[in-house]
């Protein structure tokens, strides 16, 4: 599991690569917990994202919570359609702002 | 007084006091029974009070063979409890099971035998069987434990608490009701397809879904049934558990993700947002280890004489048809039952549960049906359980037969299997059933005069039988793809065929079968009594005749495009569901009497084609009844006669006037609630051959509407 961030109009962006499940969400979330900025927003950019597994789910709502938590505003963006899929049957996908690219997310983040 | 409270995120207990295969373990919580996520690990635990030694047995997910394999020390055993936390495992990337040592003495009922591989009988996910038919994986350890996340966000979610008397059921099979193509879901076949197809009941109306067998079970297991030519036959239905802890994981969309406990909680979140309740038909009449020649999955290994009902000599009775008998009313296998329904209470959110074959639940060890059953009566009073619907299929396959006697404590329904028969055999102009048709549509007091007519499930069609369709068009069962020769399923099905068996052109036999239909249904949403659809009916949806279909996969799926062939029928059912809701009048919580509680009409009246004059005699094939409380009449006539006959309508006694909701004679069968159309006529009218006529009184303006009202 790989994380990149960068800004773009003033929104953070962090790019997830690879599988986030059991193995990896305790330490995706520690970082992810880390790059959270102290105010303004964060995109999560999910295109990257192989594999996604119920430990993977959690970790991402409990760090959209704590952001929710800070006055964070928080997206998930492009996220893959099998995973996407997933989300929607358990219910997941409700729960987040979801935009369909990184820039439709930054616009939203960023008004 | 300080705000803050010291977070110990560390348990004092968190470390090892043992090493066993190279885990390191401690002695675990008995309770709660499964397997537990906790702080660093999982606690296990397993009971069995006949066993000698238990071990647990530790797979990566989908490989063929175990990791690991940990004997319970003596120090983690209370009683017949085997409990230990191992730490260090990933909950979500392992399966488990056990081995149960012990005698094997089939004569002593003792059937233990350590080379197996044990199923969890509290195992909250089965992995392995994902996808639809596939058989399951390894020989070694086919139905495989596996740990679930017990975290789900229900964002306030509850039980709805819905009143059983403003209850509207509809029957449907998970899988059959958005398998076929034409249903357009995303994800067909599954939990996550039934939310899809959530708008589909709201519009319809009903607000309460029975959902066919939803725990674990193996649809591959067809006893050895030797298919005809190419039919593939599966355990299609589900009357038949694995694990009753487990959603079945090919129902659900995500369950390759281990996902199934939160895609089935979502629906039932869905489901309550949707102002719509969730029953589950559930089979704890028997399981799916079958006799001493089927397979051992779960309880046959862990405590075979505790569990299942045993012959003296050892082997299984076989009150339920399939082979065994859980033994209900033995206090562990009862704690069992208790444990399971309170899971899916708490756990799930279900609304409520149908009890298949509930009638073997009232017998004791030994067979006998007992006045008092420990089971039934714990259930009843459980405060977990208080306000959850138990509605009892009260009879079994070894001949008890309690429709209207099963033990209630007045808190038990039943599917209401006299309604059914009653209903099938007037319509179709048997004489003699005039004064039981009575009874029956008054939500039958003969049978329920204690509990009222919520306690009388009332259905004309159900899973288990013709569809509504198949029932006027069929007069004999085609059962020849079941592979029995066509034995299988009920003989005596009081159908009619209209004239034809089976498929036609004929337009007066299509004429009749739509109008034979549209009765059927009127008498079931007007009648006293928590009124059942089943799934499909609604749309015309056909079984080709066979009327035993739980073996059958494409066959028994809902082919959606019936909801715009019969798009009238659909409509007329809509409005007989939305009339039904909007008169209170015919969903009485206590039985109509002949008392008049406004001092103008009685609770109920009976009618014949002279008002005041019913014609209760043998060869009677027309009756009409006026309900009236509170302001709210409806009048319902009906003629199972192949000829016409005037009818002279009661008269109302205020300014209020007689309109037409429905005439299954005319054009129009029903109309939009609300804006019935006023009878020219008030004083009689024309109820056409083998037709039923509904009625209502209001003031012609809208005005003398009565306010919802509550007994």
């Amino acid at each position: 599991m790989e994380l990149s961030k960068y800004m773009r109009d003033g929104v953070t962006v962090v790019s997830l690569e690879g599988d986030l499940d059991s193995h990896s969400a305790p330490e995706a979330h520690s970082d992810l917990a880390e790059l959270l900025p102290g105010a303004g927003s964060m995109l999560l950019d999910l295109h990257r994202l192989r594999y996604m597994s119920s430990a993977g789910l959690r970790m991402l709502l409990l760090t959209y919570r704590r952001a929710r938590d800070e006055n964070v505003r928080m997206a998930l963006a492009a996220i893959p359609d099998e995973i996407n899929a997933l989300m929607a049957a358990t219910g997941f996908l409700d729960a987040f702002t979801v935009t369909s690219t990184v820039s439709e997310g930054v616009r939203e983040l960023a008004t | 007084m300080s705000a803050t409270t010291p977070d110990w995120t560390e348990r004092i207990d968190a470390y090892p006091t043992h090493r066993i295969a190279g885990f390191d373990v401690r002695a675990g919580r008995p309770l709660p029974f499964g397997a537990t996520r906790v702080p660093g690990g999982v606690n296990f635990s397993v009971y069995s009070n006949n066993a000698t030694e238990m071990t647990l047995v530790l797979f990566q997910r989908g490989e063929p063979k175990p990791f690991a394999e940990l004997t319970f020390p003596g120090a983690f055993r209370t009683g017949g409890a085997y409990a230990m936390t191992v730490l260090g495992l990933d909950a979500d990337s392992i399966e488990y099971g056990y081995r149960a040592d012990g005698p094997w003495q089939p004569e002593a009922g003792h059937r233990f035998d350590r080379d197996r591989i044990l199923s969890d009988p509290y195992a909250a996910v089965i992995s392995g069987g994902e996808r639809w038919g596939e058989p399951r994986g390894g020989d070694l350890y086919r139905h495989r434990a596996a740990l679930s996340y017990q975290d789900f966000d229900w964002a306030g979610d509850r039980q709805l608490d819905l009143p059983l008397r403003d209850l509207v059921i509809y029957e449907l099979h998970v899988r059959g009701f958005t398998r076929h193509p034409s249903s357009g879901v995303a994800a067909p076949g599954t939990f996550a397809g039934l939310v899809e197809k959530i708008p589909y009941l709201k519009r319809l109306g009903v607000n309460c879904v029975e959902l066919m067998p939803v725990f674990q079970f193996d649809e591959n297991d067809t006893h050895g049934r030797q298919a005809p030519e190419g039919v593939r036959l599966y355990n299609y239905w589900g009357y038949s558990t694995v694990a009753f802890f487990a959603p079945h994981a090919a129902y659900a969309a995500t369950s390759e993700y281990g996902m199934q406990v939160d895609e089935f909680k979502n629906l039932v979140k869905q489901l309550h947002r949707n102002g719509i309740e969730i029953i589950l038909d559930v089979v704890f009449n028997h399981t799916a280890e079958g006799d001493e020649r089927g397979p051992t999955i779960s309880f046959r290994g862990l405590d075979n004489r505790t569990y299942y009902m045993l012959t003296p000599e050892g082997y299984y009775y076989n009150f339920s048809g399939t082979g065994n008998t859980l033994d209900c009313n033995q206090p562990v296998v009862r704690g069992f039952v208790l444990d399971c329904l309170r899971y899916w209470v708490s756990e799930f959110h279900v609304d409520g549960f149908r009890f298949d074959l509930a009638s073997i639940l009232d017998r004791a060890s030994d067979g006998t049906p007992l006045p008092n059953p420990p089971l039934i009566e714990a259930l009843a009073a459980d405060p977990i359980l208080r306000d959850t619907k138990l509605i009892a299929e009260a009879w079994d396959a070894g001949g008890l037969y309690q429709v209207g006697s099963f033990p209630n404590y007045c808190r038990w329904s039943e599917w209401n299997g006299k309604y059914r028969d009653t209903v099938r055999r007037f319509l179709k102009g048997d004489i003699g059933t005039t004064g039981e048709l009575a009874t029956r549509l008054l939500g039958s007091p003969d049978l329920y005069g204690e509990r009222g007519p919520t306690a009388s499930v009332n259905f004309v069609t159900a899973h288990d039988g013709f569809t509504m369709h198949d029932l006027v068009s069929y007069n004999e069962k085609h059962n020849d793809a079941n592979g029995e020769d066509g034995n299988d399923g009920e003989s005596h099905n009081r159908s009619w065929n209209c004239g034809h068996e089976g498929p036609t052109d004929d337009p007066e036999v299509l004429a009749l079968r739509g109008r034979q239909v549209r009765n059927a249904l009127l008498l079931l949403l007007c009648a006293h009594g928590v009124p059942m659809l089943l799934a499909g009916d609604e749309a015309g949806r056909t079984q080709h005749g066979n009327n035993n279909s739980y073996c059958l996969d494409e066959p028994s799926w809902f082919d959606w495009s019936l909801t715009e062939t019969n798009a009238d029928l659909l409509t007329f059912t809509r409005r007989v569901i939305a009339f039904r809701r909007s008169h209170p009048v015919l969903r009485r919580q206590l039985h109509a009497t002949g008392r008049s509680p406004d001092g103008v009409l009685p609770e109920v009246s009976w009618h014949g084609t002279r008002a005041w004059t019913p014609d209760w005699s043998a060869h009677s094939r027309l009756i009409a009844m006026m309900f009236a409380d509170h302001g709210d009449c409806v009048y319902l006539a009906v003629n199972a006669h192949w000829e016409g006959h005037e009818i002279e309508l009661p008269q109302l006694p205020d300014e209020r006037r007689w309109h037409l909701f429905a005439d299954t004679w005319a054009a129009c069968a029903a109309r939009e609630p609300g804006q019935e159309p006023v009878l020219d006529e008030q004083d009689w009218a024309f109820l056409g051959p083998r037709s039923v006529m509904v009625l209502v009184a209001r003031a012609t303006d809208g005005i003398g509407q009565r306010e919802e009202w509550r007994t």
